[in-house]
C-alpha cells in the first residue's frame, strides 16, 4: 500500500506516533531530543486503518476495526504493530434441524431457554462477544539474500484466549527474481465457554433458571470441564518467481496440525425418530486432531493499465474435507489518483466424514458427529467492488462493498417425512462493507 | 475397501507432485525474471502479492469463521474462537 511521507494536515499521525512510541518506551526524553530528530521520528511511522461491517440476514453481524502501525528503521528493519478489535452479535445456527413444530432449546449457560418457530432453522441468538487482538512482527535482513521475520500474536475475547508465535526465513536468488521461504507458526488457544465444555453426545439438559439445586445438578452432569485447549502448528513452504516485467507468481504448500478440543460446545445434533421428529438434542463430538494441507498458487499480471490478481487454493484434510477456492481481483485505474477493483471469489467444499445433518434413533451412534453446516458440503461465492483514491494530502482512502453467499448442500442424506417442508440446507447471505484509510 | 485404505497413496502422490513441481520450478526459473532496471511495474504497490494487507486480514477472519478451510496464502492457524 502506498505510504506517503507527507504530513497529514490534521495531526492524527503525530498523535498516534506519540502514543505508539510512548507505549514502546522509545519516546526520547524531553530536553535531550533535538526538535528536528523528533520530527523525523514522528514522521517515519505509517498507519493503515480499516473498519469493516459484516452482516448476515437474520443472523450474525460483526464490526471489526484494525489499526496497523509500521516503522522502517535503518538497514531495512521493519516493525509492524497491529491492533484489531471486533464485536460480534446476533444469532448462529445451533446445528439442530428445523421441525414441523416449535422447538425449545437451553441456552449455553443453562440459565434460560429460547424457542424456534416451526419449519425454521434453529438459531441461538445469545452470541455476543468482543475481541481484542495484538500482533507484533519484526522483519530484517539477516545476511545477503536472506530475510528473517518473527512475530507474536495475542487475542482475547470473553471466553477465548489465543497466544501465537511465528517465524519466517526467505532466501532470494536468481538476481532476486526467485524467492524460497519457510515459515513456522504455533498457536496455543484456551476456550472457556459459557456453561462449560459439554460431554460429547450428552443430551441437552433443561434450563435451570432459578432452580439452583434441582436442574442445576442435572445441567452440571452434562459438563466435562470449565475449559479446554487447542494447539495449532503450521509449516509453510513458499516459492515466488518473477516471470517478466509484467508478471509474477507465488506457490505455497502448507501443513497444519491442530490438536485438542476441536468441537463447538454450542452445537448440537437433532436425534430423530423414524418419522423425523426430534426426540433429543445431543452435543456434537469431533475428533481431537486434524491435519490440513493446502496448495496455493497466485499470479499477478500488469496489463497496460489494469492489474489482475488471480489465486487458487486446494485444501484437503484428514477429516476428508476437500476444498477449492478461486479468488480474483482486477484493479482498473479511473484516473492517476483513483481506481475501481471488482472482486470475485468462488469456494466449494466437501463434507467432513463425520458430518451429519441429524442423527436417527434407528441407526447406531457414530464415534463422531457434527451438524455444523460449516463442515458440511457447501459452495459459496463473493462478489464485490472496491473504490480507492489518493487524497490531495497524499493519503489513501478506499471503500469496499461485497456480497457473500453460502449455499450448503445435501451430502447424500435422505430426510425423513417430517422434514419434507423444512429447509435443512438453508443459504446464508451476508453483506461486507469496509472503509480503509492510510496515512 | 475402505476410504482410509487409499489415504497413504493419495498423500504420497500429492507429496510427489509437490516435490516435482518445486524441482521443476527451481530449475526452470533461472531463465525467467528481469534485470533490476526492469522493475518499474513490479515495484508498484498494486503489484505486491498482498497489495492490501488489511483487506486480506479481514477476509481471512471472515472465511476462517464461515468455512472449513483457512490459510494457504498465509498461516491459517488459530487466533480466535470464531471457528
Amino acid at each position: 500500500m502506498q505510504l506517503t511521507k507527507k504530513k497529514s494536515p490534521v495531526n492524527i499521525k503525530a498523535a498516534l506516533t506519540l502514543a505508539t512510541t510512548a507505549l514502546l518506551g522509545t519516546l526520547p526524553a524531553a530536553g535531550h531530543a533535538q526538535e528536528s530528530s523528533k520530527v523525523a521520528e514522528l514522521s517515519s511511522w505509517d498507519f493503515d486503518t480499516a473498519f469493516l461491517y459484516y452482516s448476515e440476514s437474520d443472523r450474525v453481524s460483526a464490526a471489526e476495526a484494525i489499526i496497523n502501525a509500521k516503522k522502517t528503521f535503518e538497514n531495512d528493519q521493519v516493525l509492524n504493530l497491529k491492533l484489531t478489535i471486533d464485536s460480534l452479535t446476533g444469532a448462529s445456527a445451533n446445528g439442530a434441524t428445523a421441525q414441523p413444530n416449535v422447538q425449545t432449546f437451553t441456552r449455553p449457560s443453562g440459565k434460560g431457554s429460547y424457542q424456534t418457530d416451526k419449519n425454521t432453522t434453529p438459531l441461538d441468538d445469545t452470541f455476543k462477544d468482543t475481541r481484542v487482538q495484538l500482533n507484533a512482527q519484526w522483519t530484517q535482513p539477516l545476511a545477503e539474500n536472506y530475510t528473517g521475520s518473527a512475530g507474536i500474536h495475542i487475542s482475547k475475547e470473553y471466553d477465548y484466549l489465543s497466544l501465537g508465535i511465528n517465524g519466517n526465513l526467505a532466501y532470494d536468488f536468481n538476481n532476486k527474481n526467485s524467492t524460497f521461504s519457510l515459515g513456522l507458526s504455533y498457536f496455543q488457544d484456551t476456550f472457556e465457554p459459557e456453561g462449560g465444555i459439554p460431554v460429547a453426545f450428552a443430551s441437552m439438559p433443561s434450563a435451570f433458571g432459578s432452580d439452583e439445586n434441582g436442574n442445576k445438578a442435572l445441567f452440571d452432569a452434562t459438563r466435562l470441564t470449565d475449559s479446554d485447549d487447542k494447539t495449532t502448528a503450521d509449516i509453510m513452504l513458499g516459492f515466488t518467481q518473477v516471470i517478466n516485467r509484467r508478471m509474477l507468481m507465488q506457490f505455497n504448500y502448507s501443513y497444519s496440525k491442530v490438536d485438542g478440543y476441536l468441537s463447538d460446545p454450542f452445537k448440537v445434533l437433532s436425534l430423530l425418530d423414524s418419522n423425523g421428529y426430534a426426540q433429543d438434542y445431543l452435543y456434537e463430538s469431533r475428533p481431537d486432531s486434524r491435519v490440513k494441507q493446502s496448495l496455493f498458487a497466485q499470479t499477478k499480471y500488469h496489463f497496460e493499465q489494469n492489474v489482475i490478481d488471480v489465486s487458487y487454493r486446494y485444501m484437503w484434510d484428514d477429516w476428508e474435507i476437500d476444498s477449492h477456492t478461486i479468488d480474483s481481483k482486477l484493479r482498473v485505474p479511473l484516473s492517476s489518483t483513483s481506481y475501481l477493483e471488482p472482486h470475485l471469489r468462488f469456494y466449494q467444499q466437501t463434507a467432513a466424514d463425520f458430518y451429519r445433518p441429524f442423527l436417527m434413533q434407528s441407526n447406531p451412534m457414530p464415534m463422531f458427529a457434527s451438524a455444523d453446516y460449516r463442515i458440511g458440503e457447501m459452495s459459496a461465492y463473493t462478489v464485490g467492488l472496491k473504490y480507492g483514491m489518493k487524497l490531495s494530502d497524499g493519503n489513501d482512502l478506499s471503500f469496499r462493498l461485497e456480497y457473500y453467499r453460502q449455499n450448503p448442500k445435501n451430502a447424500g442424506y435422505q430426510a425423513p417425512d417430517a422434514l419434507e417442508s423444512a429447509d435443512i440446507y438453508e443459504s446464508v447471505d451476508a453483506i461486507i462493507a469496509q472503509v480503509s484509510y492510510s496515512f | 475397501m475402505s476410504r482410509s485404505y487409499f489415504k497413504p497413496y493419495r498423500v504420497s502422490r500429492r507429496c510427489y507432485s509437490v516435490i516435482l513441481l518445486t524441482v521443476s520450478l527451481a530449475s526452470g526459473c533461472s531463465s525467467l525474471g528481469v534485470q533490476p532496471w526492469e522493475r518499474d511495474l513490479l515495484a508498484k504497490d498494486e503489484m505486491a502479492l498482498t497489495s492490501s494487507p488489511l483487506d486480506a486480514a479481514l477476509d481471512d477472519h471472515i472465511y476462517f469463521s464461515k468455512e472449513a478451510s483457512s490459510g494457504g496464502k498465509s498461516f491459517g492457524g488459530g487466533g480466535c474462537g470464531c471457528n
